[in-house]
Formats: structure tokens, C-alpha cells, sequence
């Protein structure tokens, strides 16, 4: 009977006052890194984004790709508006052969951001309202230059051959990589 | 007796026990307040444990709320809202008689604004706790807020502005809180064509300067062009004398802004020399131009407001006046202009580009003595970007907007398109640092955090969208503060909280410097309302036409008088109520059924003014809407109205028996 009291008092003591040294309550610490941003919102509702309509169309596997590799996510989802000129996984296939590969690389990731970023405008810069000889300045911080030539519209020499409205601006397909 | 000794020994065992536990657990929250095992669990450095105190005030900006919550940081808990520039039915601030003036513009009565910017007073760069101003950015407004009673105590109207967006950004005595145009109208305000934006139209900076005991009063304007002016920050230390405001829209565009006015490659930051305006205005080089504003003060001693109608301003324009403004070009839209705390770096967050431009105040005043110009805009030199720049910040995030400083050599600026707070070091440019926001950043704020001297423990995050982040309320979702421990190298996420409106900018300050002046009523002796009644024996009802005073007196528990009968339809009633109490935190509350307007709320000392008109006859009760006592129930109170032609005699009673 004592010997079982004390054990009782033993395991009790033991528990009350040793537990949370020997096995901690997890601490509610919150890494940055683990935190997910507003591309993790899910929302089948609303309109698209640019980064939902560039995860829902099959030509642009590559593109989603790089995106998730360069880490821009979140950027593609954001209020905006942005206008990102998506190319095609052709136009990504027509680069030197290894360019895509090597561009995914961990190592490569700030190179890749940048080329991402050099496909997007801050601004909503619908069809009617790019115009010939129109400089646009891309979240690179670089200008690229915009041209018109029998109804077709280019952008640093790519060609629109579609374009898709999201809900944060404005998605044209292009043909071609553009390469700062 | 066995069993009674097993007894006894069970008991003593579960005494030692329960000391151990006493004893173990009581050493456990000695090491988590003392730093140890536990202090990395960010619930206990934003736990604030009942009845004690946050360790600082937030006062967030309620944006299209017009008006300004204040928060506890670190906790979050909302501690008042205090009205501005919009009217607020629970206090009855704008629908009372006395706070109706302090919403007067030149436009009449106009009960709502868009306040963005608090900016606490300071004393040699250094938040003194005593005001906190607010800038009101449709009807352009300054409001001044008085901290010890935390009521709005002063509005003045600012004339040729439209939109009144970069202010008022104190400078360090307070001298003055400015107000920069955010949109160019006509000058003077006039019936011209939109497409004449160019001919036709001028931007305004303010400078509205600050008396001791507050009273504002516009000192002078400086006639600029019609570009947009964003944000301002005035100098400090060595660049004491000089205020910096963005400018976006140098393209003078008044259609399709987005695109527009995103053309050029770089806009400016305009240095105003105040101090040398100042030295022009007493040479007479102004001109006193016609322009109507409302000035409106509220008394705290007659608890009355009033408002004056104004009908000039002086105003200055850099042709006549060589050395009183410049142009930093400062690259892509630059929004926030933030000034380091020693006052030597001078940050344009350009908000399309995805770097930051730091310009250097001793490098601006040698390329002033150079005359490094590149060019002149309507009598303003424009000084060569290389000669100012000191330094970039480098791929730091998309979309700069604000920056904030710690005190300790860092810099914290928000990026609104990458969700981003970057931390970086001033002088090297170097990050060191990112945290992520949910979602999209516009400022921040550290408490001191645009002062000489920060309080840099921590940064909250004004956040525009939350989505996901809290239970869903319908289309409409509430924005959010974020707190950051920014004591150690890595900023940490401690907490995240819902706010009033949008929190757009926000000012922080220890709470001691606030807490010993705060008031905890209006002295009763010291009321001066034309109105009061100084105890129940004053109380009374006098009529004059169809006007009629009820003059009130609250205590707790009952209204003097409570009944009050000879009213008639089509009279106006004006119920001048006191509250007698000279108690902290026993206001009563007045409302009486059928009211067009809202309640009154009368803290001790104080007496408000509601005013009735009765459409209808019958018996219409009255009562106390703030529950002051154990028998606030009981505290209620009837207005008996009669028919126009009625001859019962006006009278009121408190306590006879009624009559049976």
C-alpha cells in the first residue's frame, strides 16, 4: 500500500514538475520560412489570377515552373495589378538546349527572378493600351519596348497571341522567352 | 487505525506533493519572465496578463473610417476609437451641438473623411506624448488630437489642396505639420477644362505652424506644379529647416493615372526650405492670396467648439524666392520619403521599382553650392541625381512603399507587391533580413519610428488584405496589424490582429509618456458651458418660442429633472445635460426615443447638447444608455409632448410623488 503510494507520488511529482523540461510543450515559435503567403489562400470562387490561370493552362508547364522555382508565387497573386507576359512552353523549348535546366538550379534562383520579373509590369496594361514605340517598365527594373506591325502587338521583340484577364490584371501569351 | 495512518500518510504525501508543485511551478514562470526556456514562445511576449498595462500605445489610422483606434502593443487589444473626421453615433461626436463645429468646412458640414497619417508631437525630435495629429485627405484637414484627454481638440481646413495626402508629418519641435496636394487643381479654384491640367492646374505644400498650446494656423504655402504630392517627412538634426515631400505624376496627366503617370523614369522629392520661408515671409515676399477655410476649435473648459471662416493665405512661389525649393529626381513614382534618424538620409521609396533611392542631405546642400543642376522647373532646380545619391538598395523586394528606422543603424521598408518587410543596414545598403506579411504591406510603423529617436523593440505591419487569415465575415474582411519582435538580428512574428477600418499609417510611444498627463474627468468647477448646470438645484427647463433648454444634470441614478411635461409639437428641445460625477469612468449616456440624430455620452465635468424635435404628441421616454451603476435601469426619465396649441404650462419635476 505505501510502496504503491509513493510510486503514485513519485510518478506525480515526476509529471508535474519535470514533464515540461524533459518533453517541452512545442514552443510557438514561427520560422519566416515556414510561413505560407497569399498563394496559398485557396479560393475556387473568385476570378483566376495571373498565377492561377498561368497553373491552369497546359502550355505553360515551364513557365509555372520557373515561377515555383524563382519563388514569385505570392507575387503573381497579389493585389496588383500586374500585367506578365506568360510565355509558352515553346517558346521556352526554343531557347538553347540546357538554358531551362540550368535556370532551375537552386543556384540559379536569383538569375531566374530576374528573368521572371523582367515578363512583368506593375500596371494593367490591356491589348488597346499598348502602343507603338511604348516603353514599359518591368518589375526588373528595366524597360522593354513595345511595337506594333500589321495588328500584331510585340514586346522586346516577343508576339501576343493571346491574351487572358485575371483578377489581378492581365495575362498575354507571348511566343518568345524575353531575355533582358 | 490502519487504514487512518494510511490516510494520514496519503495526506501528507499530497501536501509535499502539491508544495513541490507549488514551488516547481512557480520557478517555471520565474525562468520564462527571466528569458529562459520558454522565451522564444511568442504567446508569452504578447501576452499582456489582465489589469496590467500594454508597454506601448499604437495609434492606428482608421483610413476611410476617419478616425483613429488605439491599440496596446504588444497585445493588440483596442483600447478606444477616437473620432475625427467622422461622425461616430456612439459618442455622439458630429451629431451633438458642441463637436458639430469641428466638422465645418468651407464646404458646410461635412461628417466623413479618409484619415491616413497620425503623426505624435514632438520636442527635439522626440515623441512627447502631449497631441497626435491627423491628416483628413478628401476634404483636405488637419486634426489635432490632445492625448490627455484623447479627443480630437482642433481641425483646420487647408485651402487650394485636393486631397490632402502628404501630411501633416511634424517637424521636430512641432513647429509646424504640413499638408503637400496629392491631386493639382486649379489655382485659383476655378471652371476650366480637365484637359487643361497642364495651363490650368498648381500643386500646394502647406506649412501650418503649431503654437505651444496647440492652435494651428496656416503660416504660408509654396506654390509648386500640378504633380501629385505623395508622402512627406520633415529633416532632423542637420537637416532640421527642411521638409521632403514625393511627387509622382511629374508627367501632369489627369486621365488614366495608372498608365500615365508611370512614364517617366524619375520623379522627384521636393525639398522645402522652411526656414528660409520663414526668413521670405518676413521680407514680405509673399503674396496674401483669397481663399476660405474653416479653422475649428474646441474649448475644454466650455466643451463647445467653434469654427471661424478664414479668408486668406500667404503664399510663396520659388521664382520670387531663390534657395526655398529643389528637386531630388528620385527614380519610378517614389510613395514614402522617410528620413533617417540622424537626418542625413533622405529614402524615396519608388514604389514601381524594385529598389530603394537613398539621397544624402550633406551631399544636397554641397550640390546646392555647386549649383549641380540639371535643370530648372518653374523656378525650381533640379539637382543631379549623382550628385545626391548616397547609396540603392539593391533587389530588395517589389514594390517599395515606407520606411521605418530602429535606432540601432537599421532600416525596415515594406514592399507592397512582394508581402515583404526588409531589413537593411543604412550606409552599407546591405539586407539583412526579410519577414513575410499576410497580405500585402503598406506602412509600417516602429513606435518612434520616423523620430529622432526610435523605440525600436517593435514593427507592426499595416496589412491591406487578409483573405484567409481570420474567420470569414462576407465580402467585406477586416484589415490587419502584424507584430514583429525586432529586438535580435531576425525579425519574429509574434501576432496578428484585426483593426477598425484600415490601418493605414500608425504612430507608437512608450506608454509612460503619455499615461501621467492622461485626465480621468473635466473638473465641474472649471465647465463653462453657456448651458450647464452646475448641480441639481440648476437644473431647469426654460422656453423661448418654440425653442426650449432643458438644462440636465446627471448623477448616479437618475436624470434632474425626470419628468418634464408642457412640450409641444414642432418645438425644438434642446436637452443641455451635465454630468455631475467627478469620478474616473462614470460617464452617462442620453438618449430619448424618436431622436433624429444619436445619443450624448458625458464624461464627468462635462455638459453635451442634444437637440429634439418632437413630430408627434404622447409620453416619450428617456434613459441612460451607458451603464453607470447598479440601478442604471432605474435612471430613465419621461418628456410628455403636447399638441401646438396646447396650454399646458411648461414644468418639470424630480421626485415628488405623482399625483393620483
Amino acid at each position: 500500500m505505501k510502496k504503491s503510494i509513493l510510486l503514485v507520488a513519485t510518478v506525480l511529482i515526476f509529471m508535474a514538475c519535470t514533464e515540461p523540461e524533459t518533453n517541452p510543450v512545442p514552443e510557438n515559435t514561427i520560422e519566416n520560412k515556414d510561413l505560407k503567403g497569399q498563394s496559398s489562400v485557396s479560393d475556387d470562387s473568385s476570378e483566376k489570377n495571373v498565377l492561377q490561370v498561368a497553373l491552369g493552362s497546359k502550355d505553360h508547364t515551364t513557365l509555372v515552373a520557373a515561377v515555383q522555382a524563382a519563388g514569385l508565387e505570392d507575387v503573381l497573386v497579389n493585389a496588383g495589378p500586374l500585367t506578365v507576359f506568360a510565355p509558352t512552353n515553346a517558346a521556352f523549348d526554343a531557347l538553347p538546349a540546357g538554358t531551362v535546366e540550368d535556370l532551375l538550379k537552386p543556384e540559379n534562383k536569383s538569375k531566374l527572378a530576374k528573368i521572371i520579373k523582367f515578363h512583368a509590369s506593375p500596371g494593367n496594361y490591356q491589348g488597346d493600351l499598348l502602343k507603338d514605340g511604348q516603353r514599359l517598365y518591368q518589375a526588373s527594373g528595366d524597360y522593354v519596348q513595345v511595337s506594333k506591325e500589321n495588328n500584331e502587338i510585340l514586346v522586346h521583340g516577343a508576339k501576343i497571341i493571346a491574351t487572358v484577364q485575371a483578377s489581378n490584371g492581365v495575362v498575354h501569351v507571348v511566343d518568345k522567352v524575353m531575355l533582358p | 487505525m490502519k487504514s487512518k495512518r494510511s490516510y494520514l500518510i496519503i495526506l501528507g504525501l499530497a501536501i509535499t506533493i502539491i508544495a513541490i508543485l507549488g514551488y516547481g511551478c512557480e520557478n517555471k514562470a520565474s525562468t520564462s519572465k527571466s528569458g529562459g526556456a520558454l522565451s522564444s514562445d511568442v504567446a508569452s511576449q504578447v501576452y499582456v496578463p489582465p489589469g496590467e498595462y500594454d508597454e506601448f500605445y499604437g495609434f492606428m489610422s482608421g483610413g476611410f473610417s476617419g478616425q483613429i483606434g488605439v491599440y496596446g502593443i504588444p497585445s493588440g487589444r483596442l483600447l478606444k476609437v477616437i473620432p475625427v473626421f467622422s461622425v461616430d453615433p456612439e459618442k455622439g461626436y458630429g451629431f451633438n451641438e458642441e463637436t458639430k463645429p469641428l466638422l465645418n468646412t468651407s464646404h458646410g458640414f461635412v461628417p466623413w473623411d479618409d484619415a491616413h497619417h497620425p503623426e505624435l508631437s514632438q520636442t527635439n525630435g522626440k515623441t512627447n506624448g502631449k497631441w497626435i495629429f491627423i491628416n483628413g485627405n478628401n476634404t483636405p484637414r488637419i486634426a489635432r488630437i490632445d492625448l490627455s484627454t484623447f479627443e480630437t481638440t482642433e481641425i483646420i481646413e487647408i485651402p487650394n489642396s485636393g486631397g490632402n495626402h502628404s501630411s501633416p508629418f511634424t517637424t521636430e519641435n512641432t513647429e509646424y505639420v504640413v499638408a503637400g496636394t496629392r491631386f493639382g487643381v486649379p489655382y485659383p479654384q476655378k471652371d476650366v477644362a480637365i484637359n487643361s491640367y497642364a495651363e490650368n492646374f498648381k500643386g500646394m505644400l502647406t506649412f501650418v505652424s503649431v503654437k505651444e498650446e496647440g492652435d494651428m494656423d496656416i503660416a504660408f504655402q509654396v506654390l509648386l506644379p500640378a504633380f501629385d504630392y505623395d508622402l512627406a517627412h520633415s529633416g532632423k538634426g542637420n537637416s532640421h529647416g527642411w521638409t521632403f515631400f514625393t511627387t509622382y505624376n511629374t508627367e501632369e496627366k489627369s486621365t488614366l493615372l495608372e498608365v500615365n503617370a508611370s512614364q517617366n523614369d524619375k520623379d522627384f522629392i521636393a525639398a522645402v526650405n522652411w526656414k528660409k520661408a520663414e526668413e521670405y515671409i518676413k521680407q514680405g515676399k509673399f503674396k496674401e492670396i483669397p481663399a476660405e477655410y474653416a479653422h475649428n476649435v474646441y474649448d475644454e473648459k466650455s466643451h463647445v467648439a467653434t469654427s471661424t471662416l478664414k479668408k486668406s493665405v500667404k503664399v510663396l512661389t520659388p521664382e520670387d524666392c531663390p534657395g526655398l525649393v529643389y528637386f531630388l529626381p528620385t527614380p519610378k513614382s517614389p510613395h514614402g520619403v522617410d528620413v533617417d534618424p540622424t537626418g542625413e538620409y533622405i529614402i524615396g521609396n519608388g514604389k514601381l521599382s524594385a529598389d530603394l533611392t537613398v539621397h544624402s542631405f550633406s551631399k544636397m546642400i554641397k550640390a546646392i553650392e555647386n549649383q549641380s543642376f540639371e535643370t530648372t522647373i518653374e523656378g525650381i532646380p533640379v539637382l543631379k541625381f549623382e550628385e545626391v545619391v548616397a547609396g540603392v538598395v539593391k533587389d530588395a523586394g517589389l514594390g517599395p512603399l515606407h520606411t521605418e528606422f530602429d535606432g540601432k543603424g537599421n532600416a525596415y521598408t515594406s514592399f507592397f507587391i512582394s508581402s515583404d518587410v526588409v531589413k537593411w543596414k543604412l550606409g552599407t545598403w546591405e539586407v539583412v533580413d526579410k519577414a513575410k506579411t499576410f497580405y500585402s504591406v503598406g506602412h509600417i510603423m516602429i513606435p518612434g519610428g520616423d523620430s529622432k529617436e526610435p523605440q525600436g523593440k517593435y514593427l507592426v505591419a499595416l496589412n491591406k488584405i487578409t483573405k484567409d487569415r481570420y474567420l470569414p465575415t462576407g465580402p467585406e474582411l477586416c484589415h490587419s496589424a502584424q507584430l514583429y519582435d525586432i529586438s535580435g538580428d531576425k525579425m519574429k512574428l509574434l501576432l496578428d490582429f484585426p483593426t477598425i477600418g484600415e490601418p493605414h499609417y500608425a504612430q507608437g510611444i512608450s506608454a509612460d509618456r503619455i499615461v501621467p498627463n492622461v485626465k480621468k474627468f473635466y473638473p465641474i468647477e472649471e465647465n463653462t458651458h453657456q448651458y450647464r448646470a452646475m448641480g441639481e438645484k440648476d437644473a431647469r427647463v426654460e422656453r423661448e418660442g418654440n425653442i426650449v433648454h432643458v438644462y440636465m444634470t446627471t448623477i448616479r441614478s437618475h436624470f434632474a429633472p425626470d419628468n418634464i411635461e408642457g412640450i409641444k409639437v414642432g418645438d425644438k428641445v434642446y436637452f443641455h445635460v451635465t454630468n455631475l460625477e467627478q469620478d474616473w469612468d462614470v460617464p452617462h449616456g442620453f438618449s430619448v426615443m424618436g431622436a433624429n440624430n444619436a445619443e450624448l455620452l458625458i464624461m464627468g465635468g462635462q455638459t453635451e447638447t442634444l437637440i429634439w424635435e418632437p413630430k408627434k404628441e404622447g409620453v416619450f421616454p428617456f434613459y441612460c444608455t451607458d451603464f453607470c451603476s447598479a440601478l442604471h435601469q432605474e435612471m430613465q426619465g419621461y418628456i410628455r409632448v403636447s399638441p401646438r396649441n396646447s396650454n399646458i404650462a411648461l414644468s418639470w419635476r424630480l421626485g415628488e410623488d405623482e399625483e393620483i
